[in-house]
């Protein structure tokens, strides 16, 4: 599984605290049996009219499209534990989250799919949203080994990150089946000694 | 760091290994699943050409999809069906126990759990839904994960977690007459935040809990996650062994006293340590709704709504977005909202007895013209026991619709759903916009007594002053 050390992009500013997985991605998106069309719809209710017409959320404006990098606030990802939300913010093409705070299913979500939740302060955080909305053009670079945020041409800044979530990207063990799966004989031994398991 | 609590004892029985990655490899004792959050799960499995590693510890169910009208097959909704057959195809291919329709044990996954007793102290319960939380009323740890970890539990019975802090939350005392276990775990969530209880497991305990049922438990112990803590817990007792006796997947009569006595010993110890506590008093709660998009947006029924002004600045934006989609103002009552829809369902409170108390409300009153009202119950076993005791009759009589088990309304995936800007008065647990099925659609947040008050009264009403 591939090592996940850096991740170098534009960003995309999304204001506000306590955006919802309900949010993110709408329910009626969640019939779909796969999650090979969940690109087209982050944000959808938010981006898009009853008519469809685009009502110029950052996911739609051209000097948005291309980032990698997303800026959000406080409690992002909060509520439901959809996958499908990480999933739409992915295949759309975002590579890293950047915000004041997480809500913990959606970071765990996030780092099973290899995308890094890194924290701020909100100061810190207010700043790279003004920024980015003021020069969209600026190249970031998130740099996990060394927990810094490179900002092209500007000075850089130290994030936080859940130490377990940041050793597993770094260490290229994010996607966890395989080291669950190789402690098959221990998982047994639990399982034996539990005395629910055993019939009591 | 805490020591000694039930967290901390069952945490530490599942820990099958330290990861390099500085996680846990913690075992899982029941695996739930539904249809929403399954199918790609075993998609990634067959793709790795692995099994199912513990399917007598797995079980599935549908509700999310499942339209409540009628179940009958094939559903209207062709993608619908299309999921229906999915997780039926899979069950089969991977020998898991799936409680379909026709098992007549069919329902909200976090409803049938407890149900059947498959949810028993000690365990560690994992489904792909965030309102797993619900089986921490049984001493248990419970908690939603993301479909990848729905993987990982299918193809390991495992997960890599990291381990929470413990927040001890004590309701002491008593509680008012019409205040429910609802209006508990709202005022819990208004007076520590959605975002409280990010990186805790709550426990809770004092006299308040101590009284309570094992539905009452379970409806707090839901909306755990609505506070932003993963997982909620109450120590067993005499009340939740009374409970699981007899039950289906209960432990049998000769094994039943060992059983006992090993969920005595995981309780939290006298001197257990936590990591934090926190103390309320019952006396204080009334009954509550919400009046923004996040659960933590309420106020006593007889409060007006708060001030901007009374916002940290942090909070200030997503208040201000709640009036604009509520359609309210600030220093207005709530008492008095007129509604246009009223749900009494889902796994908060689609239980037994959220269904008598509603009834009881119901009983010789009228639904009012300006209201549609629905009640769902929370599983197929629910709605047989309300039949049983002419439930379904008191509300048809008043005006309600008496539906099928399922999600229905508490997320609108199915075709039940709000219209526009309607508002409803729900028992559901998510004010979230668009929760409900519509981008504009409004949701209050109350007890299933208060939904049924305000259904006949056409408006937010104090369930004391309609039961006078
Ligand atoms: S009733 Fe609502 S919260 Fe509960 S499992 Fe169904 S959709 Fe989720």
């Amino acid at each position: 599984m591939s090592k996940i050390n850096q991740i170098e992009g534009k960003a995309v500013p999304v204001e506000g605290n306590d955006i919802d997985t309900d949010r993110i991605i709408p329910a009626r998106y969640l019939k779909e049996i796969t999650f090979t069309n969940m690109g087209k719809y982050p944000f959808y209710d938010e981006r898009f009219d009853a008519e469809g017409k685009p009502k110029g959320h950052p996911f739609d404006l051209p000097q948005f499209q291309g980032s990698h990098i997303l800026f959000v606030n406080q409690n992002f990802g909060c509520g439901s534990s959809r996958e499908h939300a990480p999933q739409s913010l992915m295949r759309w093409g975002i590579r890293a989250i950047i915000g004041e705070s997480f809500a913990e299913i959606f970071a765990g979500n996030c780092t099973m799919l290899g995308i890094p939740t890194a924290t701020v302060s909100q100061v810190e955080m207010q700043k790279l949203q003004a920024m980015v909305k003021a020069n969209p053009e600026i190249k970031f670079t998130l740099d996990l080994d060394k927990k810094v945020l490179f900002t092209e041409g500007k000075e850089h800044l130290n994030f936080e990150i859940h130490e377990s979530k940041r050793n597993a990207l770094v260490n290229g063990t994010w996607d966890s089946t395989r080291l669950l799966l190789g402690n098959a004989d221990k998982t047994a031994a639990v399982a034996q000694k539990l005395p629910y398991v055993a019939g009591f | 760091m805490s020591k000694g609590t039930l967290y901390d004892k069952v945490w530490n029985a599942h820990v099958v290994d330290k990861l390099p990655t500085g996680q846990y490899q913690l075992f899982i004792g029941l695996h739930l699943i539904h249809e929403v959050t399954s199918p790609q799960a075993f998609d990634m499995i067959a793709e790795k050409g692995l099994k199912v590693a513990y399917p007598n510890r797995t079980f599935a169910t549908v509700d999310h999809i499942v339209p409540t009208k009628s179940q009958a097959r094939p559903f209207q909704d062709s993608e619908a069906e299309q999921m229906m057959g999915a997780i039926e195809k899979n069950v089969k291919k991977f020998g898991v126990q799936f409680f379909n329709f026709e098992s007549g044990n069919q329902g909200i996954v976090h409803i049938i759990g407890p149900e059947m007793g498959l949810t028993q102290p000690g365990m560690t319960i994992a489904c792909g839904d965030s309102h797993t939380s619900t089986h921490g009323a049984f001493g248990t740890l419970a908690f939603g994960i993301g479909t990848t970890q729905v993987r990982d539990v299918l193809a390991t019975q495992c997960l890599a977690m990291d381990a929470l802090k413990v927040r001890q939350i004590n309701v002491t005392g008593k509680l008012n007459p019409g205040v429910t276990a609802k209006d508990v775990t709202l005022y819990i969530i208004q007076k520590l935040g959605v975002k409280g209880g990010i990186g805790y497991a709550y426990e809770y305990g004092g006299e308040v809990f101590d009284a309570m049922s094992m539905e009452e438990r379970m409806t707090v112990c839901n909306m755990a996650i609505e506070g932003g803590a993963r997982i909620g817990y109450v120590n067993p007792d005499q009340t939740t062994f009374d409970y699981l006796k007899g039950r289906k997947y209960s432990p049998a009569v000769d094994k039943w006293d060992k059983a006992v006595a090993y969920w005595k010993s995981i309780a939290s110890d006298k001197n257990a340590e936590y990591d934090d506590v926190v103390n309320f008093k019952g006396e204080d709660i009334e009954p509550i709704v919400t009046w923004g998009i996040t659960p933590d947006q309420s106020v006593g029924v007889n409060d007006k709504l708060p001030e901007v002004a009374t916002f940290s600045a942090d909070e200030v934006k997503t208040v201000e977005m709640a009036y604009k989609h509520m359609e309210l103002k600030p220093g207005q009552s709530i008492k008095g909202t007129p509604i246009n829809v009223a749900f009494i369902g889902s796994c908060t409170n689609g239980r037994i007895s959220d269904l008598r108390e509603a009834a009881k409300v119901a009983k010789g009153r009228q639904v009012s013209k300006s209201v549609r009202a629905f009640v769902v119950p929370g599983s197929q076993q629910v709605k047989i026991q309300a039949e049983k005791e002419g439930l379904d009759k008191i509300f048809t009589e008043a005006g309600f619709e008496w539906r099928e088990a399922g999600c229905s309304m508490c997320l609108a995936m199915n075709p039940d759903k709000l219209q526009g800007n309607e508002i409803s008065a729900s028992s559901s647990n998510r004010n979230f916009i668009g929760r409900q099925g519509s981008k504009t659609g409004r949701t209050m947040l109350m007890s299933p007594a208060m939904v049924a008050a305000a259904a006949v009264e056409g408006k937010v009403a104090d369930i004391r002053e309609v039961l006078k």
